[in-house]
């Protein structure tokens, strides 16, 4: 995307290519790419540790930032916040320096997929478990900026929600740098920039709000006033407008918080709508106005034969009587 | 250790220029003043015009600074990408000097081992954070730009939430070109904070005169003003209508 000066070089690895490090001298073998984006592309490969995600970065000080994020995830006790860091190292190819690094390839499906076949109910224990996570990260003194569905990963088996992409963690009272428009406090105009525990929390309670209606939308004129109305007259999201109000307004000062009050919420509303995942939309709204149909058939019915039956008494009283 | 002021120039234009000198050499004189010319060219979806896109690139590579062309849509975010990208490139640039002094040849970050490039980093992204920051954003407002005025602004004021999320200090002035009797019309005088521009681009310029290297030379003046204001302070005024 960026065409500037500081451009890195577009990778494009055959399946089977060897790479081998100038530093550390480790072989990776491709297997695939597991995908591409404006930072960077990703692969799958071989490698003396097992299978591993080799990442080649568009911007070498993009690069290193991650590398250095990394290194300090792993130092956080507890699961891992991040994926685990193997290698960093530079590969000579076609007189290049070509910077990489190697990391745990989380197996899973991308939060935004998950989203889209399972139901709204799914994203709300998605986000307990992250809050969780949000929580010891903050209590390290980093936020971790850039959080959006494409940032995270539901590993399988076991369901959990882990962190893709760490390039955009930012120490607390640092300026955030990485951000995505519909998940950043700055755009909704609810504050600044500045990294603190509530820029996190906003953009996790956006996560919920991209969840409930699947779909990004633009800001309008009065964005603060727009955005808690749609929370406000949503009907998955009206359940949860305490305390999604509280998150947008930078109420919770801590992720911990959040998460005992979103728990509570869930534990005491019952979803009274139907399940709606691995069903596409249209064809059940379709079914339901047959149901519907079929049900006026029946009242019909019903009637009708009421009718009839009081007719029938009618005839007996007046014939028989 | 003291730490300087990065200075820059974010220049937003849609197209050729077609007046006075030549941008990319103006850029060139900025940058041998410490000044980074970064320029971002807003197009229309149809627009393939080349040799404005060159001119955009040219200035940059000049000017020591950063270009991107974007369609209007995504002007927030390339505003302040770019003037973050210019910033670490500025302070990558010093650092490699230093580097070279110390190590000789042409020794650079990216030739250090892993390990030490991430410390190298870390002192960038301090750097980059801490620094001070004078920014003098230029915006062509020539008729063709008109539709695009709206977008500008919004980008501006956030790009000054970005920035002014930063533990260093900022300064900002606006201009737009072509001015009524010169180059350039000062919209904004130098300020830590974009706060309301909501009318800023109210008077528009008619005509065919898109005067982008004059534009260049009058910004770079724009910055002399701020070190003699540092030390007369009561007297902004005088000296920044005295440079014309």
């Amino acid at each position: 995307m960026m065409n500037h000066s500081m451009k890195n070089q577009d990778i494009n690895l055959a399946s089977g290519t060897m790479i081998t490090g100038k530093w550390h001298g480790k072989s990776y073998q491709v297997i695939k790419c597991l995908g591409s984006g404006a930072q960077g592309t990703v692969y799958l490969a071989h490698s003396p540790a097992g299978r591993v995600a080799v990442k080649f970065s568009k911007d070498r000080s993009q690069a290193t930032t991650e590398v250095n994020v990394l290194k300090e995830l792993q130092k956080v006790q507890g699961e891992p916040l991040g994926p685990s860091l193997y290698d960093v190292d530079d590969w000579v190819a076609r007189g290049r320096n070509i910077s990489f690094y190697a990391m745990e390839y989380i197996r899973g499906l991308p939060l935004v997929e998950y989203l889209k076949v399972k139901g709204f109910d799914w994203a709300c224990i998605l986000m307990i478990q992250l809050l969780k996570d949000l929580e010891r990260l903050h209590r390290e003194g980093w936020i971790f900026g850039d959080l959006k569905p494409e940032n995270l990963i539901v590993s399988e088996p076991g369901f959990r929600i882990r962190w893709l992409d760490v390039g955009g963690v930012t120490l607390i009272g640092r300026s955030v740098k990485e951000y995505t428009e519909f998940f950043d406090r700055g755009y909704w105009g609810f504050g600044h920039r500045k990294a603190d525990p509530q820029y996190d929390l906003f953009a996790a309670a956006m996560i919920l709000v991209y969840a409930a209606g699947r779909k990004r939308f633009e800001k309008q004129q009065d964005s603060k006033k727009q955005l808690l109305e749609y929370i406000k007259n949503h009907k998955r999201l009206s359940s949860l407008q305490t305390v999604l109000n509280k998150a947008i307004t930078g109420k919770y000062t801590r992720a911990k918080d959040m998460r005992d009050e979103l728990l509570q919420q869930i534990n005491e509303t019952s979803s009274p709508q139907t399940r709606y995942y691995n069903k596409p939309v249209k064809p059940s709204r379709k079914m339901q106005q047959k149901r519907r149909r079929r049900k006026r058939g029946w009242m019909a019915m019903l009637v009708l034969g009421v009718f009839a039956a009081g007719l029938y008494i009618l005839y007996l009283k007046l014939y028989v009587m | 250790m003291k730490k300087g002021t990065l200075k820059q120039i974010l220049l937003i234009t849609d197209g050729c220029s077609n007046q006075g000198e030549d941008p990319a050499a103006m850029a060139a004189l900025a940058k041998e003043q410490g000044i980074a010319v970064n320029v971002i060219g807003v197009i229309h979806d149809h627009q393939s015009d080349d040799s404005g896109i060159r001119e955009i690139e040219d200035i940059a590579l000049a000017g020591g600074g950063i270009s991107q062309i974007v369609h209007t849509k995504q002007l927030s975010q390339t505003v302040q990408m770019v003037t973050r990208q210019a910033m670490t490139q500025t302070i990558k640039g010093v650092i490699n000097q230093e580097l070279q002094n110390i190590l000789g040849d042409h020794e650079t970050m990216e030739d250090l081992p892993p390990e030490k490039r991430g410390k190298v980093m870390e002192v960038v992204d301090e750097l980059g954070e801490t620094v001070d920051l004078e920014v003098c954003i230029l915006v062509d407002t020539s008729a063709s730009m008109k539709s695009k005025l709206p977008t500008v602004q919004e980008a501006l004021l956030d790009l000054s939430i970005s920035l002014n999320s930063r533990m260093g200090n900022n300064q900002f002035c606006l201009y737009s070109f072509p001015g009524k009797r010169h180059a350039t019309n000062k919209l904004m005088a130098w300020t830590p904070q974009i706060d309301s521009i909501s009318s800023v681009f109210t008077k528009l310029a008619s005509g065919g005169i898109t005067p982008t290297g004059p534009a260049i030379r009058e910004a770079i003046q724009t910055f002399s003003k701020t070190s003699r204001r540092s030390f007369l302070s009561d007297d902004e005024s005088f000296y920044e209508e005295s440079g014309y």
